[in-house]
């Protein structure tokens, strides 16, 4: 039968077969369901490998050790020994290479983090393997104000300079 | 006739009986950790634990997230934040997250109030980072399969897949999800991705001094965060959107929100 | 350096970092526009598949506008996308745990639906076109004879044998569209009932909500532009000027025919309405009885930040008005033209409420978001998501059947009427 009132079906048709050849053109491989999981699985392999090649850029003290190890080991013997280097020299990523030099964060609002004497701040530190010792507080308006902490406590040994 | 089908009746009644005590001691024993190990597929399964109370709120974290991910320091969202309550003696609750604590807590300020010391009840703060659900209801909505749970539970988004439409945003119940103001995609806690894969800690618990972050595999019985999740008094934040979160917290306040 | 939604919200109290208010004017569009698509596709069925034949006269206006409306019914979507030029993956790698990944099949399917029932519908029109513009001087002529050629699709059959098959074939996509069109919009309604992090909008009611007013809405927008042809038509004491019968005398409008219409799709609309607003308040009586934990701050949108948008705009403006002057007695065409307009009106504040104002609390049911709308757009998110990209897309369907009504004479004199007249 030729009639006319299949003509918009067959147009509809050729329209998805198109789609069809654009998709099978377009979507990557890699993506299917995954695990059997059409839910939380319905995605492309790919995506996994491409957060994997992300760059670390936060490398760890155990890499500054490389090279700085006189403050590795002096931070390491005292009351800092948990904080890493990076987070008040920033993040390492290639250094030496790139960048070749780290900028230091000397500002008193970084030490205030943990040592402003807020009224619910935990006032007990349990971080070191010696046991539990009184967190060093300090009133940032009262305790010299304006100067930066570094002019009389060294942050490496966390004790005077 | 009567007999054989007494008998089949006692059959079928047997095989269902059995049928139906299987889910249900299945069910008895649904605690995260054996959820988690009957989970399909085999290796780890990454979850956090949080002890709340050890957070300082220095915002260490939140500081290491975003140099470590690229999320633009001057952008007020995160993939990590810290929160602070402060509940006055009056009964008043103040919460706040200014720059999602990204320059930690230097000031007695909560909600941009001073308080005296000895007008608050009680003060604390509180991390909040992915949940890493275990149903996760963001990856469900997304209409194109660009968001996804990997093996190990971490939930990822597919930054050449996403279409932006937000419906994920709307979805996750904990507000962990935005848009990244460079890539225009849809942005969360991958739980450091690159880094965990490389047998490296997730930065934000690398920058913590205190200890409050810990991660592990919850499958594995002799990993830390599975000994807490059993041994000690954890819970999860909104348990009631039945997601099946994955972070952990020790010390939570039903204030939390 | 903002995120998407920074610029229009304003926070207050304790929100989370990264909340803001990502759905804005353009997703308030968007339901707003599918109800259309559906309502008026469905008044254009009402007369085939329930014989309600009193409405004839109004059905091939009412499916051409359906199909104007559907063509602009995605733009509001894709104006909302962040990554716009990848719409396509909702229909490449569609995710169907998801509301949103439903609609480009549907979506799709009911075009496909609305499309070939217009075809079906002007198919006379347009072989007698075709034949008549054969032989047309000059190039607009010859272009729209080029134009009616093609649209024959290669068919000039147009016996009376043909011509009945047509109306069966109308028949049959008229009874296949209404429930396609009723699950493009309930999905639309899904799309926001099933987000279970939202308490205003969490409720398996909403989709049965928003087919609901998407009936009225599209009722009412089918009375409000037949008056304005209708009254421009006599206004200027001129023939139509839609299609080829210009000039024709027999064109001129006959007000008699006109208000009987008016007053039985008022019915129509007063009936849907009646349904639509039993919904909303069984939906709003739910939330305040069984209050449960975030009806604390559900209590202060509704009944305060939004009241005067949810009862004096939506229900008083929207919904109560129109009612009255819909059902008092001798109804005109100029209260019913008011009636249409404050429907219109109604229904957008209703989905207005529902999307903005179910952004309006924080997740943390501790805090608001208020939403700006974004009036001199200054850069292409404030322009997309402003006031300009809302005005460009809400007109956009009139200007499309405009368009349409070049080619497609959306009142047909009773003897032109193919099958469906």
């Amino acid at each position: 039968m030729r009639s006319h009132v299949f003509r918009p079906l067959w147009i509809a048709l050729g329209l998805l077969a198109l789609f069809l050849t654009a998709r099978a053109l377009y979507v990557p491989g890699d993506f299917g369901v995954h695990r059997g999981d059409y839910t939380y699985g319905w995605y492309r392999t790919g995506n996994e490998d491409d957060w994997k090649a992300v760059q670390v850029k936060h490398k760890g003290k155990d890499y500054c050790a490389g090279c700085h190890h006189e403050n590795y080991a002096k931070i390491a013997a005292s009351k800092h020994s948990r904080i890493q280097c990076e987070n008040c020299h920033g993040p390492a990523r290639d250094h030496p290479m790139d960048p070749p030099k780290l900028a230091v964060d000397r500002e008193r609002d970084l030490c205030l983090r943990c040592h402003a004497d807020l009224p619910y701040r935990p006032k007990v530190y349990t971080g070191l393997p010696g046991g539990p010792i009184p967190m060093k507080m300090q009133n940032p308006e009262v305790h010299n104000p304006g100067l930066p902490c570094v002019t009389c406590h060294s942050v490496h040994t966390a004790g005077w300079k | 006739m009567m007999n054989w089908s007494r008998r089949h009746f006692l059959k079928n009644s047997a095989k269902a009986l059995a049928a139906a005590a299987v889910p249900a001691a299945a069910y008895e024993l649904l605690t995260p950790e054996i959820l988690a190990a009957v989970r399909k597929g085999k290796g780890p399964r990454w979850a956090w634990v949080i002890d709340a109370t050890k957070c300082v709120g220095c915002g260490m974290c939140v500081q290491a997230c975003k140099r470590e991910n690229e999320i633009p320091w001057e952008t007020t969202a995160s993939r990590t934040w810290v929160e602070r309550y402060v509940v006055t003696t009056d009964g008043r609750v103040l919460i706040d997250s200014p720059n999602a604590a990204r320059d930690g807590y230097t000031k007695n300020n909560p909600m941009g109030e001073q308080v005296p010391a000895e007008q608050i009840a009680k003060g604390f703060f509180v991390p909040k980072v992915c949940n890493h659900c275990e149903n996760p209801p963001c990856v469900q909505v997304c209409p194109v399969g660009a968001s996804h749970v990997t093996d190990e539970g971490v939930v990822l988004v597919d930054r050449s897949w996403c279409i932006g439409c937000g419906y994920c945003l709307q979805a996750c119940p904990f507000g962990t999800r935005f848009f990244h103001p460079v890539h225009k995609t849809a942005e969360k806690c991958t739980f450091c991705y690159h880094r965990i894969t490389k047998g490296m800690n997730p930065a934000c618990v690398d920058a913590c001094a205190f200890g409050v972050r810990k991660w592990g595999d919850i499958r594995d019985p002799n990993s830390e965060v599975s000994r807490i999740v059993r041994t000690e008094r954890v819970t999860v934040l909104k348990e009631e959107y039945g997601t099946k979160p994955h972070a952990f917290y020790i010390g939570l306040d039903r204030i939390v929100r | 350096m903002p995120v998407h939604g920074e610029i229009w919200t304003i926070k207050e109290l304790f929100v989370y970092p990264n909340e803001n208010i990502v759905w804005s004017i353009q997703i308030v569009l968007y339901p707003y526009l599918t109800g259309l698509v559906a309502g008026a596709f469905v008044l254009s069925s009402l007369s085939h598949v329930f014989g309600k034949e009193e409405l004839k006269p109004v059905t091939p206006f009412a499916l051409v506008f359906s199909l104007a409306l559907l063509l602009a019914a995605p733009l509001p979507l894709l104006f909302h996308l962040q990554q716009p030029q990848r719409n396509i993956h909702v229909l490449f790698t569609p995710h169907f745990t998801s509301a949103i990944a439903a609609f480009g099949v549907v979506f799709s399917v009911y075009a496909a639906i609305v499309a070939s029932e217009v075809w079906f519908t002007y198919r006379q029109h347009i072989v007698e076109s075709a034949l008549s513009l054969r032989k047309a001087e000059g190039l607009p002529a010859r272009l729209k004879g080029l134009l009616y050629r093609v649209l024959t699709l290669g068919s000039y059959d147009v016996s009376e044998k043909a011509l009945k098959l047509d109306e069966r074939v109308a028949t049959v996509l008229a009874g296949v569209g209404i429930p396609v069109a009723c699950f493009l919009h309930g999905y639309v309604g899904f799309i926001f009932g099933s987000v279970k992090a939202n308490a205003l909008w969490m409720t398996p009611l909403m989709p049965v909500i928003f087919i609901m007013s998407a009936v009225v809405s599209g009722i009412a927008l089918c009375l409000f532009t037949y008056i304005v042809i209708m009254e421009i038509r006599v206004i200027f004491k001129r023939p139509s000027p839609w299609g080829p019968e210009r000039g024709h005398p027999s064109a001129m409008p006959q007000r008699e025919t006109d208000i009987q219409i008016i007053r039985i799709i008022a019915k129509y609309l007063v009936f849907f309405m009646i349904l639509a607003l039993s919904l909303e308040l069984l939906d709003l009586v739910f939330h305040s009885y069984t209050a449960k934990k975030p009806y604390e701050i559900l209590q202060t949108i509704i009944f305060d930040r939004f009241a005067f948008n949810i009862f004096g705009l939506q229900y008083g403006l929207g919904m109560a008005l129109p009612f009255l002057l819909l059902l008092l007695p001798s109804l005109s065409i100029r209260r019913a033209f008011v009636a249409s307009i404050l429907i219109l009106f109604g229904v957008f504040m209703m989905r207005w409420n529902v999307v903005i104002g179910g952004q309006a609390f924080s997740l943390t049911f501790s805090g608001y978001m208020n939403y700006q709308l974004p009036i001199i757009p200054h850069d292409l998110d404030t322009f997309k998501e402003g006031l300009a990209g809302f005005l460009l897309l809400l007109l956009l369907p009139f200007g499309l059947l405009w368009l349409f009504s070049r080619f497609l004479p959306l009142f047909p004199k009773k003897e032109k009427l193919s099958p469906l007249g």
